[in-house]
């Protein structure tokens, strides 16, 4: 049995992987960037959420999703409603009609703040909210699809239609959602001004220590029994079912999984670039970020890290000088990670990686002792043929 | 059929229809305990479709199935595992990305739900329950090995091993020796005779020679009825089971 130690950290190759990881997010990059480009680093890490999430459902669990950005959108909003409540207190909106309301709300004559707005007051139940509302929209399409065994092509077409879906009916609400426009002019965080290049410095290792908590998680659970199981229902799912397990149940429960992080995700976004609109929640981002995923590595929980870094990244350079080039090279990027790379940037390392080791083994071994392996092969081929006739 | 004794399994006028074809026509069949039930009979006689209404994944039109008189008719697949059938398909079906040790440890019956899973801990019970059903299947010595490496007689084994780990009162095979040498029948016959105390068994076989030697009472199905039932020297004997399939 494995240790909690071992489980958390996922051994030898795990504690390299978050040494190495934990190295550059939290030395290399903020003594290297300046504070504008460490904050766009931590705008593309809020995207690593939803990779992270993507990896579990969709490497793991084998149920591609493309409507993630629906979790992260919504997981934002909930911190963007609370941000925009404390930035509308009476004093501040005083020339507003109805002054104490957010001003979108304001502009489209509404008198009150309507009554869902009204627990947002609150930070425990906003914070609460960006994992739970998520998680309560994909426990409830999840319940309703995979209990009925809809699953792949059909699946990913409908979370297609909810993206859609979701992002019109805030794009169609301007009274309550703030409309295409989104929910803007956020100002501070519980009193602290959250645009101060120190408020900048502590949400970026906020997000970075949360998201090396939600790794160190995600792998303590796949190192159980839950992992075993996901691997399981990918090879076999019927074999699955008639071991007594309610496959459903599992894929529902991933699927909540992966949207409240991509909540979290959502929130840290809005926390950091100080704003939210629904051109974050359709099928463009949703798309988006299965290609992270896709570039990372659908199965590498520390791949969709590099993934969503290395991706945005080079859209950042790129859209600066060939604006019109992005979107092909986006699609040229995908199709050709799909294709050469179906294990992305994690898959190359670990060949890599698989490579040199041996490489260092076989020197390594090779002069001491050669003899015995010579004896030994043969041996050990000649009883493993004899027991599987 | 004599109502003293204790049967664990009752099938009364099961029917399914596909489009209009009845693969299974008014089917009774009735299974002991202890008993180890072989059903034969030509190919499309509606044999596998019969341990598929069984075990949830086909829904019959019409039809009951009482197991120890529960109706199984209606629940879902795990939840028929779970009052204790289990099934093994016709092709292996063992997870080949595991290794022996963890294919049967999944298939330990606790820790199914979702919390449970998470909270599963590798117990001394499991543990020890692991090696002694590996020992049964004749696996104790590749506990390690994964399930892509096995040979095609292993991976059987394995997954009648993956059955017994839930303690199933009903066990239901399809044709579990089907690609073994004959050394390997051999042990599967004794792993099959061992297995059937205390519980009822029901296999699909083809091959009659191993049929003779494992059956304590044979059913012929034909066009989804029955068309003899009994002990196997009986049925060998019935004209219309020669006629229809042994005479072929």
């Amino acid at each position: 049995m494995k240790t909690l130690f071992d489980r958390v950290f996922g051994g030898k190759h795990g504690l390299t992987s978050l040494a190495v990881l934990a190295l550059i997010l939290l030395a290399i990059l903020p003594l290297s960037l300046d504070i504008f480009r460490l904050n766009l680093v931590g705008k593309y890490l809020t995207y690593a959420f939803v990779g992270v999430g993507l990896v579990l459902l969709w490497g793991k669990a084998g149920v591609l999703s493309l409507g993630q950005g629906v979790f992260f959108g919504l997981g934002g909003y909930c911190m963007a409603m609370f941000l925009k409540l404390e930035a509308s207190d009476p004093i501040s909106t005083k020339i507003q009609s109805t002054p104490g309301i957010p001003d979108f709300m304001d502009w489209n004559q509404l008198k009150a703040l309507p009554a869902f707005w009204e627990p947002f007051h609150s930070f425990p139940f906003a914070s609460a909210a960006v994992l739970v509302v998520p998680a309560l929209l994909a426990f409830v399409i999840g319940l309703a699809m995979f209990k009925r065994r809809v699953g792949g092509v059909y699946f990913a077409v409908i979370t297609q239609a909810v993206a859609l879906i979701v992002s019109l009916a805030i794009d169609g609400n301007q009274g309550y959602t703030g409309g295409r426009n989104g929910i803007t002019d956020l100002r501070t965080l519980l009193g602290h001004d959250i645009r101060s290049q120190q408020a900048q410095y502590v949400l970026y290792f906020t997000t970075c220590v949360l998201l090396i908590g939600v790794i160190l998680l995600l792998q303590w659970m796949l190192s159980g029994k839950m992992g075993k199981i996901l691997l399981a229902m990918r090879d076999r799912e019927d074999r699955v079912r008639f071991s007594g397990y309610d496959v459903s149940a599992y894929k529902v429960f991933i699927f909540s999984l992966a949207a409240a992080l991509s909540g979290i995700g959502g929130a840290l976004f809005v926390l950091q670039v100080g704003f939210i609109s629904p051109s974050l929640v359709g099928i463009v981002p949703s798309i988006e970020m299965v290609i992270f995923t896709a570039v990372g590595g659908k199965l590498s929980l520390y791949g969709a890290v590099y993934g969503a870094l290395l991706v945005n990244t080079g859209k950042s350079l790129f859209s600066e000088n060939f604006p019109q080039l992005w979107l092909f090279m986006m699609g040229g990027l995908f199709i050709a990670v799909v294709v050469l790379f179906p294990n992305g940037v994690a898959g190359i390392w670990q060949n890599l990686t698989d490579k040199t080791s041996r490489w260092f083994a076989a020197r390594r071994k090779a002069p001491a002792t050669a003899p015995a392996v010579e004896v030994n092969v043969p041996v050990s081929l000649e009883t493993e043929t004899s027991k599987t006739p | 059929m004599s109502s003293k004794k204790e049967f664990i399994l009752y099938i009364e006028d099961l029917t399914v229809s596909f489009d209009g074809f009845k693969a299974v026509d008014g089917l009774n069949l009735y299974v002991e305990k202890d008993e180890l039930r072989v059903i034969i009979g030509p190919n499309g006689a509606g044999k596998t479709t019969v341990l598929d209404l069984i075990c949830g994944k086909t829904q019959p039109t019409s039809g009951s199935v009482l197991f120890k008189d529960k109706e199984l008719i209606g629940l879902s697949e795990h939840e028929i595992v779970r009052e204790g059938v289990g099934r093994k398909f016709q092709t292996p079906s063992i997870y080949e990305n595991l290794t022996v040790y963890e294919n049967l440890e999944v298939s330990y019956p606790s820790g199914r739900g979702v919390l449970g899973c998470l909270a599963f801990k590798r117990s001394p019970e499991v543990v020890a329950r692991i090696r002694e059903v590996a020992k049964e299947i004749y696996l104790d010595h590749l506990l390690d090995a994964e399930g892509a490496i096995l040979s095609h007689g292993q991976k059987q084994w394995l997954e009648i091993g993956m059955l017994l780990m839930q303690e199933p009162q009903l066990i239901m095979l399809d044709e579990p020796v089907a690609g073994m040498s004959p050394a390997e029948r051999e042990q599967t016959a004794a792993l099959l005779n061992r297995i059937s105390k205390g519980r009822a068994i029901i296999i699909i076989e083809h091959d009659m020679e191993f049929v003779s030697r494992i059956a304590h009472r044979v059913t012929v199905l034909h066009l989804g009825k029955i068309l003899a039932e009994g002990s196997m020297e009986q049925v060998q004997h019935n004209p219309k089971v020669i006629e229809v399939y042994l005479g072929h």
